[in-house]
């Protein structure tokens, strides 16, 4: 993103929330201390142990200038040395900035000239699962569903690894071209969204979404007064409304205002990129941006599935030269538990 | 059979008289008392789904199709033989047709209305229905259903209506036999009908016009239904002969509906003269062909992928052959085609009860076939959906490997992916077919269930005297 390429690094993370979208964000300074927090922690643990980082340029720039922090839920999260160490979730909290509202013409567009996309290194995910917590968060999901995944992948012969997965935003969706009301769409700007004022319930889009990404909410939704108080956007996707579909939508609220989404600036690896494929850069919670073209080229990027024909948004990059020990038979799991 | 000729009311016979006049026996009683028990506890179990929402039936993010979808293919497949059958006959001329097709469109038009009622019931916001034609997109395979739905039935019920025309004239004309307001009914639906030879011209061609417009809007149904599912990118369901293979199941459980109504008409309204042996053996050779045809396609879907074995497809046959649904899956072999088969060929058995309990079985069989083709395959997505909540620990057991592109993922332990209905879903159940009965009777008791008149087509008038199937 763009912000990031100004100011890599943590420093950069700090400027952007307080300049960029300072005067809209109510609940600024807890975000703020949180995140930096979080990542300052973050970056300690994997950069003390592991300043070898082949993608850690910009790590090391920040300095510590943490300020108070409240106890707050704690994820586990494995560092490249393969310790398990606890940090705040944090920088999470629904920021108070604007999001269209359903009836708005422009919520079927969205950010003209931008092309949002999503590149996951696998090389670099240690399956600590802190950017689920952190969506999870975000986006207020109840307990029974998580937008972004992450799966641990194995086959008979390859050693496992994991494999975030949030909604894909293909190109070519399979669920848009099912949805009998147009509840489900596809912007000029790569997102697929879900206007649920307008969602019939008849959950053809998930059985049209090979991926799995798609939730119904299937009884009230579970109070929740965070959400509540927001102005309904299909950018945002809260309050839920029963009976209709909900997934991971790309944070495109976010993203319009220089923003990387909550997956993206928590990952404590910056094992996901986030930009905007016509300016071709993605920038990663390190603030490390890279020439998107250049980036799958050069690591055989590819996206998953890709033979459906669904042209994912999301690409992947192989899981070649690990930057962490990886989920070796037993001993991650025994690590973790 | 009176040929109608003349324009004074010929006499309908008392046995049909009787059926929609004498009040109903013990047996109508217990009936009625079981449907109504049905339909009314259905209704309870929607009222109460419309407020605790769909979480009121066990569908969840992997099974989120369930039985009201499999009633909705299996209410859809039973309406498309009815019209069929009744516009084939019709078309060819087969004389024999006369007794059955009344009863055969019946069963088109209630079987269309209870489906209709099932995708309201599926629906997470019902409340939105008319969304559909308010902001309706021709992409969707499902505006194609209601396309196909509304046409096929609005076809029906003028297919239905029309042949209807000529026996309600006959009503209208028999005097004070039935209450006033029955009598007024009558006198307005019969539209003026007094057979003079214009008007039965007239209806001989719009009928034959609707019989050929029908036939390929009932094959167009359950194409469009079938389409449902082969338009998503899923094993099992994203294969080009699900349409076909969607019409020829459509016909078997269809015409296997229509023997199971002759023989419960001919039981419940004692009228044996009218649906007799002869019609039972010769609808019972057309489903020992269906038979065999849906047996044909049943080892067509399952043979080419589990040939060649692509990864998600190979798992779906397994679970069907000998996994978690393979009960289910040779039951409805067993039942579905072999029993009804045997039935249908042993002339042991190839008499009225037993092409009856072959037809029964047949039902059963094709209503497990639609939960086999729409429940397992979403037991086995692409990806995982994850249920469990987001637990700290990583999962200690590869409980459940599914193949993807570059390897497999591991799943969380403890996780049954199974669909087992609730209650509510089953009470919604029973309400269809309890509906469908009661519709179904209070039709046969106002209009005659096997047709008097057979004025509208001159043309045969000279068939019904040889024929002797109607005496």
């Amino acid at each position: 993103m763009k912000r990031s390429d100004e100011s890599p690094g943590p420093a950069g993370e700090d400027d952007r929330t307080s300049g960029d979208s300072g005067a809209a964000c109510k609940c600024k300074s807890t975000v703020d201390h949180g995140r930096r927090d979080f990542l300052l922690k973050g970056i300690f643990s994997a950069g003390a142990a592991a300043l070898a980082l082949p993608f850690a340029r910009g790590a090391e720039s920040g300095k510590p200038t943490a300020g108070p922090v409240q106890p707050t839920r704690k994820v586990p999260v494995l560092t490249s040395d393969g310790k398990l160490i606890e940090l705040d979730v944090a920088g999470t909290d629904v920021p108070d900035h604007p999001h269209l509202p359903p009836n708005d013409p422009a919520v079927r567009i969205g950010v003209p000239g931008r092309r949002w996309v999503m590149v996951i290194d696998l090389a670099k995910c240690d399956g600590c699962k802190g950017c689920t917590v952190a969506c999870n968060k975000m986006h207020n999901t109840p307990p029974d569903r998580e937008w972004l995944k992450v799966y641990e992948m194995e086959d008979d012969h390859e050693r496992k690894y994991f494999f975030p997965k949030p909604c894909f935003q293909c190109d070519n969706p399979p669920c848009t071209k099912v949805c009998p009301v147009d509840a489900t769409f596809k912007r000029q700007d790569g997102v697929v969204l879900i206007d649920n004022e307008r969602c019939i319930g008849c959950r053809f889009c998930m059985a049209a979404c090979p991926y799995s990404t798609r939730f119904f909410n299937w009884g009230p939704p579970p109070k929740n007064p965070v959400a509540e108080a927001h102005a309904y956007s299909p950018e945002t996707g809260l309050p839920r409304k029963m009976g209709t579909v909900e997934k991971c939508d790309f944070c495109p609220d976010l993203a319009a205002q220089g923003i990387l989404p909550p997956c993206v600036s928590t990952c404590a690896m910056g094992a996901i990129y986030y930009g905007d494929e016509n300016e071709d850069a993605v920038t990663n919670s390190k603030g490390e941006t890279e020439r998107l073209h250049q980036l799958l080229e050069d690591r055989a990027g590819y996206r998953y599935m890709e033979e459906l024909g669904t042209k994912p948004r999301v690409h992947y990059l192989p899981p070649r030269n690990r930057s962490y020990p990886g989920p070796k038979s037993g001993d991650h799991k025994n690590a973790s538990v | 059979m009176p040929a109608s000729e003349s324009v004074s009311a010929p006499s309908i016979p008392p046995e049909l008289l009787a059926t929609l006049q004498l009040p109903p026996n013990r047996l109508h009683r217990g009936m009625l008392l079981v449907f109504s028990l049905a339909t009314l506890a259905g209704l309870i179990a929607y009222a109460h789904q419309l407020r605790a929402g769909l979480a009121a039936t066990a569908m969840n993010n992997y099974f989120s199709w369930g039985i009201y979808i499999i009633n909705f293919v299996f209410f859809i497949g039973i309406s498309m033989a009815g019209s069929l059958i009744s516009a084939v006959l019709r078309l060819t001329g087969a004389p024999w047709r006369h007794p059955i097709t009344r009863l055969a469109e019946m069963v088109t038009v209630v079987a269309l209305l209870i489906a209709g009622a099932m995708i309201i019931a599926d629906m997470g916001r019902p409340d939105r229905f008319y969304f559909l034609f308010l902001y309706g997109r021709w992409q969707s395979p499902i505006l194609w259903d209601v396309l196909s739905l509304t046409t096929y039935l609005t076809g029906s019920i003028i297919f239905l209506y029309a042949s209807c025309v000529p026996d309600l004239a006959l009503l209208r004309d028999q005097g004070r036999v039935f209450a006033p307001w029955r009598h007024r009914l009558y006198r307005v639906l019969a539209l003026g009908w007094h057979g003079t030879a214009a008007q039965r011209e007239r209806l001989r061609r719009a009928t034959g016009t609707i019989a050929i417009v029908i036939i390929p809007v009932a094959v167009s149904i359950h194409t469009v239904t079938a389409w449902l599912f082969g338009m998503t990118l899923r094993p099992g369901w994203h294969s080009t002969i699900i349409g076909p293979d969607f019409v020829a199941g459509a016909l078997y459980s269809g015409v296997a509906a229509v023997i199971t109504l002759m023989w419960i008409v001919r039981h419940t309204f004692r009228l044996g003269q009218h649906l007799q042996a002869d019609h039972f053996r010769r609808l019972g050779w057309l489903l020992v062909v269906l038979c065999a045809t849906y047996a044909y396609f049943i080892v067509n879907e399952n043979m080419a992928p589990g040939y060649t074995g692509d990864g998600s497809e190979e798992k779906l046959l397994f679970s069907l052959f000998h996994g978690a649904y393979a009960a289910k899956f040779w039951t409805m072999i067993g039942i579905g085609l072999v029993l009804p088969g045997a039935l249908l060929l042993l002339p042991l058995t190839r008499n009225i009860n037993g092409i009856a309990a072959a037809s029964v079985f047949v039902n059963i069989g094709m209503w497990l076939k639609r939960y086999i083709i729409v429940v397992p395959t979403q037991s086995s997505p692409l990806l995982p959906v994850d249920l469990t909540p987001l637990t700290l620990s990583p999962p200690t057991s590869p409980a459940l490997t599914v193949p993807s592109a570059l390897a497999s993922v591991v799943h969380g332990p403890g996780q049954t992916i199974a669909y087992v209905p609730t209650i509510t879903e089953w009470a919604i159940t029973a309400a269809a077919f309890g509906a469908f009965a009661l519709i179904y009777y209070a039709f046969a008791r106002f209009v005659p269930i096997v047709a008097v008149s057979e004025g509208e087509e001159p043309a045969l008038a000279h068939h019904a005297a040889s024929e002797g199937g109607g005496k």
